[in-house]
């Protein structure tokens, strides 16, 4: 295996090496060497009240760098990453060095061919979408060959075979896909029509061998989606519908019932207004390349929660991730912007956007008296397509109020209402759902050109979890280089009074072009934090923490 | 496996030296199907703005930052328009959770800007971007002269700055 290991990667080199040579259409000069780095250490202070958990390396740190080398149309490079040892929050087999990334791509003709490493997605995802998340060290990516072909104006084909990455290894599974992309007024000439026409399709396939000494289980795994996408002007309707055969697995507790998916969102938008309608239905989608993984590895689909990414600390606090064995949900947007100089509006005009989002479980039915719904072993249960479940995994309503107020003045009021299941969304059995009330009020005042002073103050208000919550964060940047910020995040009502702690944060960074470097010292629980100009995402620690990136 | 790796590099580095040019050629972008608004595909090196200055923007609807950042220049975009005919392009790296809210919400805001979707993150990451936002300027070749990740309020002001200096011909550096 090695052996055969070795002589791909020599191939692989020598290709990389030949092919600007062979490519006699380019020339050999002009090729360009890019690449970027980031690098995030936190030294871990001891801190058992909160929760932080020992860390007996005392310093932890994750970092990466890719390298490309452009040439035309030849593409090549790697990513180097190195975790000694993987910072808290993430999966510890990511552990020491390598090389888990190289690819190589040229285009000739409508052709373009990839081998090695490739990311890649069929319609919005749901058979396939292999992508990557470094913040929260997400990594699905593929390795073997994409091919993706436009023989015809208006046609796009893709068709691609490989493993998918396991930490530095790679999964058993083998996964095969193909995907047709149609673009209806492109094919037909039909240019100065106003609608306009996409339809798409794809497969995907997976093979597992099998020697289940219980159960006769398919060694292949198929999975189909068909879409279809209808613009006019500011009117857009999307829909796709996914299908999967039986697949018992370790996360659906080894039934043999098909899985669906359905999504359909329409929208409508003009200048200063914006209206979006979405529906999903997820059934039995939980899709690997190895059945008896379970938690955020070799998964082959994507399934998106749909609801609205909130961005502050508080109205994050508790997000919903979708339920892969079952949930039926809607989401809706209004976005409008008054006019300005109206006696709403004020002389800058203000923005509101309202959003809400709910997410059930769908209809399960015993199969006959005797099978207990969800037993391994058998099609699990039946379900009508349309109707809803009896429980409610979350529901978010929430405005947001942006105004202008002068020159120097600015701010936006967020409120949110949030019903979190939390047995059902962190798997805590008994847990009670929780209700919360969040206000956020965002301040910004501006001194002069380059110097601006910002506010957020929040208050999160619930009679259940951890009950009330309130925080206060103070930013002072000297655009476009400086942040200096301060945060005390204070769980005031804690019922327990003993766990009544502050989370306080201090941070700077300096920003010289790509180059960026922050600082912070403090306590910090696990969510999106944006502070600084740049968002991702933190799991809970206390210490001190360096990020550096860097792109060239 | 870590020898192989280190091969690569340095077969990389050098065939970068080979390839060198004796004068040092400015960044181009490289080439990526992206998605318009309609959904239809767009080949980044279709980029365009008939020779004049061109910022390409890479955010989120979910980035606070990076609304602020677009709201902020959408006041002035006119002006910046007008002066030096510079024109923004908006790639979102929404993913298809919210890539259906990005028309909406550029129209919602009023954005006058160019907006294409990247919801796999090809561009983002032929393009090299940690974190959004992150801004890169063109010159009238379609070469990157200028980057940035990052917004406050305030840091406008540097970007048109740049655009000016490319009009006018002055070194960026």
């Amino acid at each position: 295996m090695k052996n055969y290991f070795r002589k791909v990667y020599t191939i692989f080199i020598l290709s990389v090496v030949l092919s600007p040579i062979f490519a006699k259409s380019q020339t050999i000069g002009g090729g360009q060497i890019h690449g970027n780095f980031q690098m995030d250490a936190q030294y871990y202070l001891k801190d058992s009240l909160i929760g932080a958990p020992n860390v007996p390396e005392k310093l932890l740190m994750n970092g990466f760098a890719n390298i490309i080398y452009s040439n035309g149309n030849f593409n090549a490079g790697i990513r180097f990453e190195s975790y000694q040892n993987a910072m808290l929050g993430f999966d510890p087999r990511y552990k020491g060095n390598g090389i888990p990334y190289r690819f190589a791509s040229y285009t000739n003709d409508g052709l373009q061919v990839t081998v090695g490493n490739f990311y890649d997605q069929f319609g919005s995802g749901m058979v396939f979408r292999t992508y990557e998340e470094r913040s929260l060290g997400y990594d699905n990516a593929m390795d073997g060959i994409h091919v993706k072909y436009k023989p015809y104006k208006g046609i796009e084909l893709k068709g691609l075979i490989g493993n998918q990455r396991f930490f530095f290894d790679k999964g058993v599974g083998i996964v095969r896909g193909f995907d047709g992309n149609f673009f209806i007024n492109d094919i037909f000439g039909l240019d100065a029509m106003k609608t306009k026409y996409t339809i798409g399709g794809s497969f995907v396939s997976k093979y597992q061998p099998s020697s289940d000494p219980v159960y006769n289980l398919p060694e292949n795994v198929g999975a189909y989606a068909g879409r279809l996408n209808i613009t006019r002007s500011g009117f857009g309707i999307m829909g796709e519908y996914a299908y999967k055969i039986n697949d018992p697995n370790a996360s659906n507790n080894m039934i043999y019932k098909h899985g669906e998916g359905l999504f359909v969102s329409t929208s409508y938008s003009q200048k200063g207004l914006g209206v979006i309608l979405s529906a999903k239905r997820i059934d039995n989608m939980d899709f690997r390349s190895d059945r008896n993984e379970v938690g955020n590895v070799l998964i082959i689909n994507y399934l998106p929660a749909l609801t609205k990414q909130h961005a502050y600390t508080l109205t994050a606090m508790y997000p919903y991730g979708t339920q892969p064995n079952g949930e039926i949900g809607y989401e809706g947007s209004i976005m409008y912007n008054i006019k300005k100089d109206s006696w709403l509006g004020g002389s800058y005009g203000t923005k509101v956007s309202v959003n809400y989002s709910l997410a059930n479980s769908i209809d399960k039915q015993k199969l006959n008296d005797t099978i207990a719904i969800g037993t391994d072993g058998t099609l699990g249960y039946k379900s009508d397509f349309f109707k809803m479940g009896d429980k409610k995994y979350f529901e978010d309503f929430n405005i947001e109020i942006n105004r202008k107020f002068s020159k120097s003045i600015k701010a936006i009021l967020t409120y949110a209402y949030i019903t979190y299941n939390k047995d059902i969304i962190e798997g805590h059995p008994g847990a009670p759902t929780i209700f919360a009330n969040i206000v956020v009020l965002d301040i910004s005042y501006k001194f002069n050109t380059t110097n601006t002073l910002r506010m957020e103050l929040h208050s999160l208000m619930a009679k259940q979890d951890e009950h009330d919550w309130a925080m206060c964060l103070l930013e002072y940047t000297i655009a476009p280089k400086w942040f200096f910020s301060v945060a005390d995040l204070y769980n005031y009502d804690n019922p327990d009074t003993k766990r009544r702690f502050h989370y306080y944060n201090a941070a700077f960074g300096f920003t010289k072009g790509t180059n960026r470097f922050a600082l912070s010292y403090g306590k910090q629980r696990q969510g999106i934090t944006c502070v600084g100009g740049v968002c991702r995402q933190v799991p809970a620690s206390n210490g001190i923490s360096l990020t550096i990136t860097s792109s060239f | 496996m870590k020898k192989i790796g280190l091969m690569l590099l340095i077969s990389m580095l050098v065939m970068a030296v080979y390839s060198q040019d004796t004068e040092k050629k400015l960044a181009q972008i490289p080439s990526v199907d992206l998605k318009t608004i309609e959904g239809n595909t767009f080949n980044s090196s279709q980029i365009e703005n008939n020779g004049k200055p061109i910022i390409i923007s890479f955010w989120a609807t979910w980035c606070k930052p990076c609304c602020k950042e677009l709201n902020t220049i959408a006041d002035v975009y006119a002006d910046w328009q007008q002066e030096t005919g510079v024109k923004l392009i908006a790639v979102s790296i929404d993913d298809s959770r919210s890539s259906d809210k990005v028309k909406p919400l550029a129209n919602g805001n009023s954005w006058d800007f160019e907006i294409l979707l990247d919801p796999n993150q090809d561009f983002k990451r032929a393009m090299n971007v940690n974190l959004v936002p992150h801004m890169f300027i063109l010159n009238g070749k379609k070469e990157i002269v200028w980057q940035h990740t990052s917004f406050s309020d305030g840091g406008e002001l540097e970007i048109i700055d740049i655009v000016r200096k490319i009009i006018k011909g002055e070194d960026i550096k």
